[in-house]
C-alpha cells in the first residue's frame, strides 16, 4: 500500500474494487464505514454486491475481468471533461498521449457494454473520484487473480496519476495483501527474481553483495513461480517440493493437477496441522505457531510489527528447523534467537536498514523505507514526486478473458473470501462456533438464474469447469450478478477444483482464480 | 491556550479539550464506564461528574468543553459523594455475585465500589433479567450484569459500523438488545466481539473452553497471524495455553479485531498440532520418528536430489505466515545452500 490503512480516513473519495473489504479485512473494512459514516463519498466496483456496496454512493457491478476496461472509460470521462489534474501529470508522469488517445473508444456506451453497468454511474463514478480534492483506491485480489491482472493494476494506477491522488494522505493505490506477512515474505525476497529489498538476482551488485556475506556463489538465472512449479514437477524438471507453512493442495489453482504433482515428487512440509499438503509429504515436520515464537511481521501498510512468544512451541521454529538442515547440508551457521537473523537481514536490505527490535518497540512499529536508525519511517510513499521520479501511465487495450469465451461454461463464477474462515480453513476451523457456523462449502447464485436452472435454495448442485467437477449446496443471493457465480475457496475439494492453472498472467504469473468458466446443473 | 484550575492548580490547556481530555493531560484519574476515546461521549453513565468551584455546579467531564478560567475540583467531598451514591444506584439492581464473576478482579464497577466504599445493601432492590438473550456462538450477553453504559452499542455503529445493538426501553427495563430484539445475524452481527472486549463489567463476556480469573493470566502483546491489516493484540495466557485475547492498541487497528482475531485462537492448543516429525515408510503411512532421524533424511535426500538432478530440480515454497526472520533464513537456504532460485510463496493466492 502506499498509504496507511487509517489513512483511508482521510480520503474525500474511496474507490473500492475487487476487494471484500469488510469480509477479507475486517478492520479495514470499518475504517471504510467510519469514513462513510462521516460524510465521505464511496465506489465500488466488483461482480458481486459485496456488504460495502450497500452503503455505497456509486455501485458498479461489473462483469467478472472487466476492470481494466472500467478503468478506462472512468478516464474517459476524467480527460474529456477536464478532471485531470495537469500540473501532477505534467511534473510527475509520462506517456499520458498515449493513454488518452487509447481511452477514447472507450466511451460511457462502449465500456458500459463491456462492463454491464450503466454508463451514468461509470461516468458518476469517474466524476466523484477525480472530482474530489483526495480519493483513495483500495484494491485486493479481485483486481489482481486475472489474468490480465497486472494490466489491471496499470488502469488503477492510470486513475491515480491522472487525478493526482498520490503521495498526500487519503490518497494512494492501494493493494490490500491478503496474509498477515505476505508483505514481509515478499520483502525477505521469498520470490524466485529478487533478494531482499526487491534487488534482482540478475542484477550482478546485488548478487554479489549477497554473495559477499554468505561466502558462496549465487545463481543468476530466475526460478520458477510456484504456479509454474507444479506443472514443471508433472514434466519431472522438478524433483523435491520444500515446502512451509503453507496448503497448495487446497489453495492452488486446479487442485487435481497440484496433488498429481505432490505425489509425484518428494516433499517436505513444515506445518503446524497435518494439512491436506502434508497428506502427500515423505517427511512432515511440526513447526511453531506465532504465539510460540519471536520474530516480526510485515502488514499491508508495510509497518514492520513484533510477534512475541507467549506459549512454549509444540513443535520447533520454523527457523531452527532451517537453521539445523543448513548445518547438515555443510553450510555452517548459528543464530541464538530471531533477532540475530533480523540484524544480519537487515544489513543486507536497504528499506529495512534503519528498523531494529528496539525501533519497533518504541514506535509501535516502523513503515519501510526506514534507511537508518535515524529515519522515522515512510508511512506515505511518493511524497512530493514519485520515487522512481516520473511515473508511467500504461496504455494497454483491454481484452477479454479466454475463459469467458467458452460457450460450453457459459457461467463466469469468481472464488471468494468469507469473515469467518482463513484461507484453507486449517486454524480457523479449530474454533468450534466457526465450524458449527461455516460447515460446509457452497456455491451462490443470481435468483433469476436459479430459477432458469429449476434449483432451489439449499439444493446440491453439480459445477463443471475444464479441469474438474464439484457438488455443493446452492445459496440463491441477490448480491451475485446474472449469469456468475461466487464460491468460497476455502474449502478442499471445493472451488480450487474448478480454478485454471494453466492460463497465468504474463508479468505476475498469478492464475485467474477470479474468472473461472463453468456449467452448472441441479444434481 | 486557555487557563483552567484543576484542584487548584494551574494548567495550560488547547481549547476545545473537554475537562475529561484536560485532566487526562494533567494525569489526574476520573473514574469512567461510558467513556472511550475512540467514540463520540455520551456522558450517560454521569460517574465522572466534576465539581465547578464557582457555582458548585456538577457536571461529566466527558461531555464539558472547558472554558477559561475555569475551576475544576475533581475530587471534592460533593463529588466523591455524588459518584457514590450513582455508584450505589447501579447497584441496587446489578447481579452482585462477583465471587463467581468472570470479570472479577478486571471489573471496574468492582473497581469504583471499593474506591468508593460503597453501600451495596442501600438501594439494592430486584436483579434484572435478561430479556434479549443475544443467542451465538461466540459470546453471551448477560443483562443482569449490565450497567447501560451503551459503549457495546457505540462501538459497534461508531466504529465497526454494523449497527447491531440498540438500548432498548426506560428505567429499569432498560437493556442491550438488537433492535425489536431481532436474532444476532439478522441484525447484521458478525461476531468480531469487539462489544465484547469494551464492556467494561461482565455483561459481554465470550463463550469459552478455559475458564480463568483476571490475576490468574499473563497478557503478551504480539501481531494477528490472520490478514494483512496486522492488528496488535493481546494474548491471554494460562497454565502455559492462550486462553483469550484481547485488542491492543496498534496503529492499524485502533484498538478493534475481528472475529478471526478475538476468537479463532483455539487451533493453538489443538489436540491435532503436530508434535513428533513424521516420515512415510515403506507402508506407504506416515509414521512418528526422531528430529534428528527427520532432519537428517530430508538433508541426504536434498543432497542426492541436488547431486543427480542439479540444485534448480528442487523448488521452495516459503510462507506468507511465517515470520520475516524465518522467510530471510529459508530464502538463504534455498540460495546459498542449495543453490538455486526456486523459491516462491503464497502471494498469488
Amino acid at each position: 500500500m502506499t498509504n496507511p490503512l487509517t489513512d483511508v480516513k482521510n480520503a474525500d473519495v474511496i474507490f473500492v474494487t475487487g476487494s471484500n473489504t469488510t469480509e477479507a479485512h475486517p478492520v479495514l473494512g470499518s475504517y471504510v464505514r467510519q469514513a462513510k459514516e462521516k460524510g465521505k463519498k464511496l465506489i465500488v466496483a466488483d461482480p458481486i454486491k459485496i456488504p460495502l456496496a450497500e452503503i455505497a454512493d456509486v455501485f458498479l457491478q461489473i462483469k467478472p475481468g472487466t476492470s481494466l476496461a472500467l478503468s478506462h472509460g472512468m478516464l474517459h470521462i476524467i480527460f474529456a471533461e477536464g478532471l485531470d489534474d495537469k500540473a501532477y501529470i505534467e511534473q510527475n508522469t509520462q506517456g499520458v498521449e498515449e493513454l488518452k488517445e487509447l481511452v477514447k473508444k472507450y466511451t460511457p456506451e462502449y465500456t458500459a457494454e463491456i462492463c454491464g453497468v450503466e454508463k451514468a454511474d461509470i461516468i458518476k463514478a469517474a466524476r466523484m473520484y477525480a472530482g474530489a480534492s483526495v480519493s483513495s483506491i483500495l484494491y485486493c485480489m479481485g483486481i489482481t487473480q486475472q489474468v490480465n491482472g497486472v494490466n489491471n493494476v496499470y488502469g488503477l494506477s492510470n486513475l491515480a496519476l491522472a487525478s493526482g491522488n498520490l503521495g498526500k494522505p487519503g490518497s494512494g493505490v492501494n493493494p490490500l495483501r491478503g496474509q498477515n506477512n505476505v508483505q514481509g515474505a515478499c520483502d525477505m525476497g521469498a520470490l524466485p527474481d529478487v533478494f531482499t529489498a526487491y534487488r534482482k538476482v540478475t542484477d550482478h551488485n546485488a548478487r554479489k553483495s549477497f554473495e559477499d556475506a554468505w561466502g558462496v556463489k549465487l545463481s543468476g538465472e530466475t526460478g520458477l513461480t510456484a504456479t509454474e512449479a507444479i506443472p514443471a514437477a508433472l514434466e519431472d524438471k522438478i524433483k523435491m517440493f520444500h515446502i512451509i507453512g503453507e496448503n497448495p493442495a487446497v489453495s492452488d489453482a486446479d487442485s487435481n493437477h497440484v496433488k498429481k504433482a505432490l505425489k509425484k515428487a518428494f516433499v517436505v512440509v513444515q506445518d503446524i496441522f497435518l494439512t491436506e499438503t502434508a497428506e502427500f509429504a515423505d517427511v512432515v515436520l511440526p513447526a511453531a505457531c506465532f504465539a510460540e515464537k519471536d520474530g516480526t511481521f510485515t502488514n499491508s501498510e508495510r509497518r514492520v510489527q513484533r510477534v512475541r512468544q507467549a506459549v512454549a512451541a509444540k513443535g520447533q521454529t520454523d527457523w531452527q528447523i532451517i537453521m539445523q538442515l543448513m548445518n547438515l547440508l555443510g553450510y555452517k551457521c548459528h543464530y541464538d534467537q530471531a533477532e540475530d537473523i533480523f540484524t544480519e537481514m537487515r544489513a543486507l536490505t536497504p528499506s529495512y536498514a534503519g528498523i531494529t527490535y528496539g525501533r519497533i518497540e518504541e514506535n509501535n512499529g516502523l513503515c519501510w523505507p526506514c534507511p537508518n536508525e535515524d529515519h522515522p519511517g515512510t508511512p506515505i510513499l511518493h511524497i512530493e514526486k514519485p520515487l522512481k521520479g516520473k511515473a508511467e501511465f500504461k496504455a494497454v487495450e483491454w481484452q477479454p478473458a479466454q475463459e469467458s469465451l467458452k460457450t460450453e461454461y457459459p457461467v463466469l463464477l469468481t472464488t471468494n473470501r468469507i469473515q469467518h474462515h482463513y484461507h484453507t480453513r486449517t486454524m480457523t476451523a479449530k474454533t468450534k462456533a466457526i465450524d458449527e457456523y461455516y460447515p460446509d462449502c457452497y456455491v451462490q447464485i443470481n435468483p433469476a438464474d436459479a430459477a432458469t436452472w429449476n434449483i432451489a435454495n439449499g439444493e446440491f448442485v453439480e459445477i463443471v469447469s475444464a479441469r474438474g467437477t464439484v457438488k455443493v449446496k446452492a445459496q440463491i443471493a441477490d448480491s451475485i450478478k446474472k449469469g456468475t457465480a461466487s464460491m468460497p475457496f476455502h474449502w478442499p475439494d471445493g472451488a480450487n477444483v474448478l480454478t485454471c492453472a494453466a492460463e497465468l498472467d504474463p508479468i505476475s504469473k498469478v492464475p485467474g482464480l477470479k474468472l473461472v468458466g463453468v456449467s452448472l446443473r441441479k444434481i | 491556550m486557555i487557563n483552567i484550575y484543576i484542584n487548584g492548580q494551574q494548567r495550560s490547556i488547547l481549547p476545545g479539550k473537554t475537562i475529561l481530555e484536560a485532566c487526562k493531560e494533567s494525569g489526574i484519574h476520573i473514574p469512567t464506564f461510558c467513556y472511550d476515546e475512540r467514540l463520540k461521549p455520551e456522558g450517560s453513565c454521569r460517574i465522572c461528574v466534576v465539581e465547578l468551584e464557582d457555582s458548585h455546579k456538577l457536571l461529566p467531564a466527558c461531555t464539558t468543553e472547558i472554558a477559561p478560567e475555569m475551576r475544576i475540583a475533581t475530587h471534592s467531598p460533593l463529588v466523591m459523594r455524588m459518584r457514590k451514591h450513582l455508584l450505589e444506584i447501579m447497584l441496587s439492581n446489578h447481579d452482585i455475585s462477583c465471587l463467581k464473576c468472570e470479570r472479577a478482579g478486571n471489573c471496574l464497577l468492582q473497581d469504583y465500589a471499593y474506591e468508593y466504599d460503597v453501600d451495596i445493601e442501600k438501594y439494592r432492590g430486584r436483579t434484572r433479567e435478561s430479556a434479549y438473550l443475544a443467542e451465538n456462538k461466540f459470546f453471551e450477553l448477560d443483562q443482569s450484569k449490565c450497567i447501560s453504559c451503551g459503549k457495546c452499542a457505540r462501538i459497534c455503529s461508531q466504529l465497526q459500523g454494523n449497527n447491531v445493538w440498540a438500548i432498548s426501553n426506560r428505567g429499569f427495563e432498560t437493556e442491550v438488545s438488537t433492535p425489536f430484539g431481532i436474532d444476532m445475524e439478522e441484525a447484521g452481527c458478525v461476531h468480531c466481539g469487539n462489544c465484547v472486549s469494551i464492556c467494561p463489567v461482565g455483561a459481554l463476556k465470550p463463550k469459552k473452553e478455559h475458564k480463568f480469573r483476571a490475576w490468574e493470566i499473563n497478557e503478551i502483546q504480539t501481531t494477528c497471524s490472520y490478514c494483512g491489516v496486522g492488528c496488535q493484540m493481546y494474548l491471554q495466557v494460562k497454565d502455559d495455553k492462550v486462553v483469550g485475547v484481547k485488542p491492543a492498541y496498534g496503529k492499524s487497528n485502533e484498538g478493534l479485531l475481528c472475529v478471526k482475531g478475538k476468537f479463532a485462537f483455539d487451533f493453538i492448543n489443538h489436540p491435532q498440532r503436530l508434535t513428533t516429525p513424521l516420515l512415510r515408510l515403506a507402508d506407504g503411512e506416515l509414521h512418528s520418528v526422531s528430529w534428528e532421524e527427520a532432519l537428517q533424511l530430508i538433508a541426504d535426500k536434498t543432497q542426492e536430489i541436488k547431486n543427480t538432478y542439479g540444485a534448480d530440480a528442487i523448488m521452495g515454497l516459503s510462507s506468507a505466515r511465517v515470520t520475516n526472520e524465518e522467510n530471510y533464513l529459508f530464502m538463504k537456504y534455498m540460495r546459498a545452500v542449495i543453490g538455486t532460485n526456486n523459491l516462491d510463496h503464497c502471494a498469488r493466492l
